[in-house]
């Protein structure tokens, strides 16, 4: 018996107005339980890969499954990260993470317990009173990785959610992501500048090309899970790196 | 603490010394009393005629404050629909711009032609100076969301009232402060330019505005200079609660309403 994948992209294309072309011609298969990174120089439509996904725009062309349904009717099924934390400043971490739950109109009692969980599975159980502006800029990211997970997600999107995080917190939360992964067994699609995020977290990394935006090539990471910071150090690690570095460097026009 | 008791001693230094520089040239330059009284003269008749001076504030306090109110519960109102339908937004937000460009000196006499002489009409004066920032302020809180949490909630499938209620309202909350401060300093002048109009609906008393008159045509001019005092410490009043409600409901969460800066 064949599974549905969980993501399936059939000659996406997009364009915005008749302006230039974002995404041409994308055909993509995520098996279920997959953790695929886009990489790719600014300008090849990564981001909106993400939002085609989400069903928050519609492509010009092609078709696209989430579970084997149109991205609007999966909705539920899934969570998005952003670039920034986007918190709501105005609620406490609790209240934040708990917005999802309470959109679907899950009790307070079941919204209570589920967001406690969440909190402490991302470490944050103590902060869970404060405000976002309370916090620094790592502990934020947790919130909203809490936040998108609360809803027990089984499709997770990141938009380069750890851009913004100096190196240090960026690893951390890179490594914390494969554990919640490893705990959750949702299907991730991640999007980043940084090669070596790509390949650590990764099953697969997919290289992206602008002008038009489409697939360059796709690279299995055939490093074994669980993966620890000392995977960092393999050389087969710095091989990867290296040859995704090669690719990507091919994208760009010298 | 320390900081704070400074910044209130400075400003406490001004007043002393303005009022010696008053009372310094009152001396110098041999002014009569009907141009311009002493601080002491003020003083003694503010005290003398403390009850009526307070009547008249109670007056002009009472109509601003339910001018202020109209306005709150007018502007956000319209604001909310504005939120919700760019095109009546469009159509509409040019009238509230025209509406705060209105001369209210000319309009005043009208308003109290259709509504008649009293607190009604006297508060709907202030009522619609008022409204105009409250309407500016909110819609421009209310539209300006970060476009990714309306994605997040729609990603929710949150309906539209649920965007409204819970991302657009609270976060209209900040600029519906900065609209309301604005609007109390107005709906006292708007009040007393009322007033100015109006005259005097019950017998003997009248509020600040009407006093003013008053006091002016009979050369009371210490008792005109008490009402211009009172009239300030009102906006100021007005100024204060504003500011302490809007600590309240911020505090907690929002930047600008964290402790000053100590520089």
């Amino acid at each position: 018996m064949t599974t549905v994948p969980q993501i399936e992209f059939a000659n996406v294309s997009k364009r915005y107005g008749s302006a230039s072309i974002i995404l041409e011609g994308i055909d993509l298969r995520i098996q279920k339980g997959d953790f695929v990174t886009l990489i790719g120089p600014s300008g090849c439509g990564k981001s909106t890969v993400l939002k085609l996904i989400a069903g928050l725009t519609s492509p010009t062309q092609g078709e696209i499954k989430v579970d084997g349904m149109t991205p609007k009717n999966a909705r539920e099924t899934l969570s998005y990260i952003f670039q920034d934390p986007t918190l709501m400043p105005w609620r406490p971490v609790e209240q934040n993470v708990g917005l999802g739950l309470e959109l679907e109109g899950v009790s307070k009692l079941r919204r209570q317990e589920q967001t406690a969980a969440l909190l402490k599975l991302v470490g944050l159980e103590h902060v869970a009173k404060f405000y976002p502006r309370e916090l620094s800029g790592g502990m934020k990211m947790r919130v909203s990785i809490a936040r998108a997970l609360v809803t027990c997600p089984k499709l997770l999107l990141m938009d380069e959610p750890f851009a913004a995080l100096d190196e240090m917190s960026r690893n951390r939360l890179n490594e914390e992501l494969l554990r919640l992964k490893a705990e959750q067994g949702w299907t991730g699609v991640f999007v980043t500048h940084s090669v070596e995020e790509a390949v650590f977290l990764s099953s697969r990394v997919i290289v992206l090309a602008p002008h038009p935006g489409r697939i360059l090539e796709a690279f299995p990471i055939d490093l074994p899970f669980p993966r620890t910071a000392a995977l960092r150090e393999t050389p087969e690690f710095g091989a990867l790196v290296a040859k995704v570095s090669r690719i990507l460097r091919s994208t760009v026009p010298q | 603490m320390n900081q704070w008791l400074k910044i209130v001693g400075s400003s406490v230094a001004v007043f002393a010394a303005l009022l010696m520089i008053w009372q310094l040239a009152l001396w110098i330059f041999h002014v009569p009393p009907y141009m311009l009284p002493s601080p002491l003269a003020v003083t003694s008749v503010a005290l003398s005629r403390f009850s009526s001076l307070f009547a008249s504030l109670m007056i002009t306090a009472e109509e601003s404050v339910c001018g202020l109110i109209a306005s709150i519960i007018v502007g956000v109102l319209i604001a909310l629909l504005f939120a919700q339908f760019r095109r009546v937004r469009q159509t509409l937000y040019p009238y509230t711009i025209l509406l705060q460009t209105v001369p209210i000196v000319a309009v005043a006499p009208l308003i109290l032609l259709w509504i008649g002489a009293g607190t009604m009409a006297v508060a709907f004066i202030a009522f619609v100076i008022s409204v105009a920032p409250i309407i500016a302020n909110t819609t421009q809180g209310l539209i300006s969301v970060d476009e990714n949490l309306v994605h997040l909630f729609l990603m929710h499938n949150a309906s539209p009232s649920q965007i409204l209620f819970k991302l657009r309202l609270p976060n209209a909350v900040p600029s519906l402060f900065v609209g309301i401060r604005i609007a109390s300093g107005i709906a006292v002048i708007g009040a007393i330019t009322g007033e100015l109009y109006a005259g005097s609906s019950r017998v003997g008393v009248g509020g600040l505005g009407y006093s003013i008159l008053y006091a002016s045509s009979q050369l009371q001019t210490d008792y005109l200079f008490a009402l211009v005092g009172a009239a300030t410490v009102l906006g100021f009043t007005f100024f204060f609660l504003v500011m302490t409600l809007e600590w309240y409901f911020l505090h907690k969460w929002h930047e600008s309403a964290r402790a000053p800066e100590t520089t």
